[in-house]
């Protein structure tokens, strides 16, 4: 057999995977990976981004749009710290990517050689693996695992970091896939006594509480949970990373969960007796104060990763392993029930929010525009095919309390970072995923509609570059209250309105976009807002909408830090 | 929650991978964990290394750490036990000044149990195994000689309970084969 380079080893394991597209940037350490990729341009396409942060980003949104593992080559030093927010961000909202980042040539290892970092430590606490490749022989061994851990079980991200001689020395190339790791177990088998209890407790409880998360989508349990919900009759709530795992409009919904969710989500938690936890985690924006959370209720914890289980509330029936073949078992040991009366009581808190906080934010008589009317008309607009992305902030939770989703992994969003400046070169990663989509994919011309604020876009603005030189035709929408809106809104209910460094003074956006060729419409009344929400829908590319919205709009309901569910605020007080 | 911290002695078993002991550390760091001593070995299986942490925290802190030292890829399983459900020992080494030399401190070394390594002009070497207590008691009693050097293994342990490491392999492998079988179901439904 003959020899190849390292490099080659690195993009033919790419190949053996299937994947075709890759996200990076240039830079000395990875000069041999891209000669490589030069020869192999039919085969792999690379995405050239403008910041290695977007560059992750952009991996992370393709992989939650395809399916796949993300791919994303960044070179030695800056190239791999700059990585490293997109590194810890995919893997907190547990997407699988694979980050190849180069490094100085092994003999100069620790010297504080030119663009040397420690990316294997650096990584270690965000990353899910890291490894540190030296030797082309280790490539493609190393490569296998790396792709089998990034998307088995809980997925993350793997770090790869590969030294530059590795990357230029010959190496026989043998690739196995799936290598199976003793010391790793990502699908544990689940005890049938289990199941039964479960079932059990099901089929006793009196008012469950179904709580869906972004598991279900990761499981690709979709229909299993859809089965489940309706054969048990059981209203759920979704977390934010889960809200597009079943339609918004099902009977069942009940809304989001936590902070800025449904009133009546909230609210009732506490009056639940089971709450049913499905690929979710109890983070703190779900469940306010722990020790006033879900009082009246057993917990039942569907998980597949052990730390997280009883890591913040503690179940008293844990169901350790993959859901879908979980609820492969459970489904059919469950009665068929309804809870009409138990789901009334949902109904009754929904009409209050409906009347005070949904309609106020969606059908406005304030003078100035609400960011919940440009959300609700590109809803309506769209009728749930769409692919939604947020930034972080106000924007993100109004987007994710007004749009109506309908398919699976159509809403991509920063979940347990919260990191400004995810919201573009996310929806950038989408378009290009749908790019390379084949055909009969349901979401291949689904349009990309991206909600920010004029403070996350300003993060990573820089990826307008990637738009123009990938032809992606991205929806932006900047929702411009000339301030960083959810801090001001702290500081509004809880620093006594002293607005510290919550001004923007920001560029004219529109010259900004049209400085790249990308049109672009600036919208300051509403009488103009859906003429121009529809024209920017209907355009044939890349298209920026800048919204200027009310700056004192405030995100509700709320549950304030250190309060407890059922002490959800509906309205604030001024 | 204060009042209920325990002497935790944790014990990890890992494949023979750079980087670890790091992975391992970071979770006790992320938590604020304390780390009173910390020794690694090869295991009574080749290629398999084991830690053994010793640790005061909470109980339910203390499970809730293990699972996430468990949770990395590379650690086969971790364990935790209190005080009564292990033996343990710590090697020491002190170095004595032989300036104030006597006769008390012969008597003391062999009320210890010590062992002699080294007899030199100004210095004598001597080793002591024990637990902590002793091996603390005799620093206290060597005190006043003046210690020159005192170096300390920090706690090895083997557990009473009686699953043994090969057992645990055995699972795992069984385990990861399940797993596999439960990955092609995936793949295919």
């Amino acid at each position: 057999m003959e020899k190849i380079s390292g490099a080659d080893a690195v993009l033919l394991s790419l190949i053996e995977e299937g994947q075709d597209t890759v996200f990076g940037y240039p830079g000395g350490a990875v000069i041999p990976l891209y000669d490589s990729l030069y020869g192999k341009r039919d085969k792999i396409h690379h995405i050239l981004a403008r910041h290695e942060q977007a560059a992750v980003h952009e991996a992370q949104a393709y992989a939650q749009v395809t399916g796949k593992p993300g791919v994303c080559i960044v070179t030695s030093g800056p190239g791999a710290t700059n990585a490293i927010t997109g590194i810890a961000n995919a893997n907190m909202d547990s997407v699988p990517l694979i980050v190849i980042t180069g490094q100085v040539g092994s003999a100069f290892l620790g010297t504080d050689a030119f663009q040397e970092t420690d990316v294997f430590g650096l990584s270690m606490p965000i990353a899910k693996w890291s490894a540190q490749i030296t030797r082309a022989e280790d490539i493609a061994e190393t490569m296998a695992k790396a792709f089998y851990i990034a998307v088995s079980g809980r997925p993350g991200v793997v770090v790869l970091e590969i030294t530059k001689n590795a990357l230029t020395s010959k190496t026989d190339f043998v690739y196995k896939k799936a290598p199976v790791i003793r010391s790793y177990v990502p699908y544990p088998e689940i005890p049938g006594e289990v199941i039964d209890k479960a079932a059990e407790m099901i089929n006793a409880a009196e008012k469950p509480l179904i709580l869906l998360g972004h598991g279900v989508l990761i499981a690709r349990a979709e229909k299993a949970v859809k089965e489940f919900v309706e054969k048990s009759g059981i209203p759920f709530g979704t977390t934010l990373m889960g809200l597009s795992a079943l339609p918004s409009d099902h009977p069942l919904n009940v809304g989001m969960l936590g902070m800025h969710g449904s009133y009546a989500s909230n609210m009732l938690t506490n009056q639940a007796d089971l709450i049913i936890a499905i690929g979710m985690r109890f983070s703190d924006r779900v469940t306010g104060k722990t020790s006033g959370y879900g009082t009246k209720a057993k917990i039942l914890h569907i998980e597949i990763d052990k730390s997280e289980i009883g890591k913040i509330v503690s179940a008293d029936l844990s169901v350790h392993g993959d859901l879908k073949s979980a609820l492969s078992y459970l489904t059919p040991r469950i009665e068929k029930k309804t809870y009409n009366r138990w789901r009334k009581e949902f109904d009754k808190f929904y009409q209050m929010e409906l009347e005070q906080v949904i309609r106020k934010d969606i059908q406005s008589k304030k003078p100035l525009i609400q960011m919940g009317e440009a959300v609700d008309i590109v809803s309506k607009k769209t009728a749930g095919n769409a692919i939604v992305v947020t930034d972080v902030g106000q924007n993100q939770m109004v987007a994710a309390r007004y749009y109506k989703f309908k398919h699976p992994d159509t809403f991509l969003t920063s979940g347990g970072l919260g990191t400004m400046g995810f919201g573009l070169p996310a929806a950038v990663g989408a378009a290009v995923a749908q790019k390379f989509m084949p055909e009969d994919n349901i979401m291949k011309n689904f349009p990309v509609v991206l909600f920010t604020g004029d403070g996350g876009f300003q993060m990573n603005e820089q990826e307008l570059g990637t738009i123009i030189q990938e032809k992606v035709p991205v929806k932006m929408i900047i929702l411009n209250n000339s301030v960083l809106g959810m801090v001001r809104q702290w500081q509004n209910m809880f620093n006594g309105k002293r607005y510290s460094e919550t001004d923007l003074v920001n560029p004219d956006f529109v010259c900004l976009a049209k400085a790249y060729g990308i049109k672009a419409k600036k919208v300051e009344y509403r009488d103009d807002l859906e003429s121009s929400i529809e024209e920017m829908l209907n355009f044939d590319g890349p298209y920026l909408l800048e919204i200027m919205v009310d700056k004192d709009m405030k995100v509700m309901p709320f549950i304030a830090p250190g309060s407890t569910v059922d002490e959800m605020k509906l309205v604030s007080n001024d | 929650m204060e009042e209920n911290i325990k002497q935790y002695t944790v014990v990890v078993f890992t494949e023979d991978k750079v980087g670890l002991l790091n992975r391992i550390t970071i979770v006790f760091t992320r938590r604020h964990l304390n780390i009173d001593s910390l020794t690694t070995s090869e295991s009574e299986i080749k290629g398999i290394f084991r830690y053994t942490i010793v640790t005061k925290t909470t109980p339910e802190m203390m499970k809730k750490a293990a699972d996430q030292i468990e949770k990395l890829t590379e650690v086969l399983r971790a364990f935790y036990y209190e005080a009564q459900d292990v033996v343990s020992q710590e090697l020491a080494l002190y170095k004595i000044s032989t300036a104030n030399l006597s006769t008390p401190m012969e008597g003391l070394i062999r009320d210890f149990n010590v062992r002699i390594l080294d007899i030199e002009k100004e210095f004598i070497i001597v080793e002591k195994t024990g637990s902590r207590k002793e091996v603390l008691r005799l620093f206290e009693q060597l005190k006043p000689y003046g210690i020159l050097q005192f170096a300390c293994t920090g706690q090895v342990a083997v557990t009473k309970p009686m699953k043994e490491l090969e057992t645990y392999l055995q699972e795992l492998n069984k385990a990861a084969q399940k797993s596999n079988e439960i990955r092609s179901w995936k793949l295919k439904n």
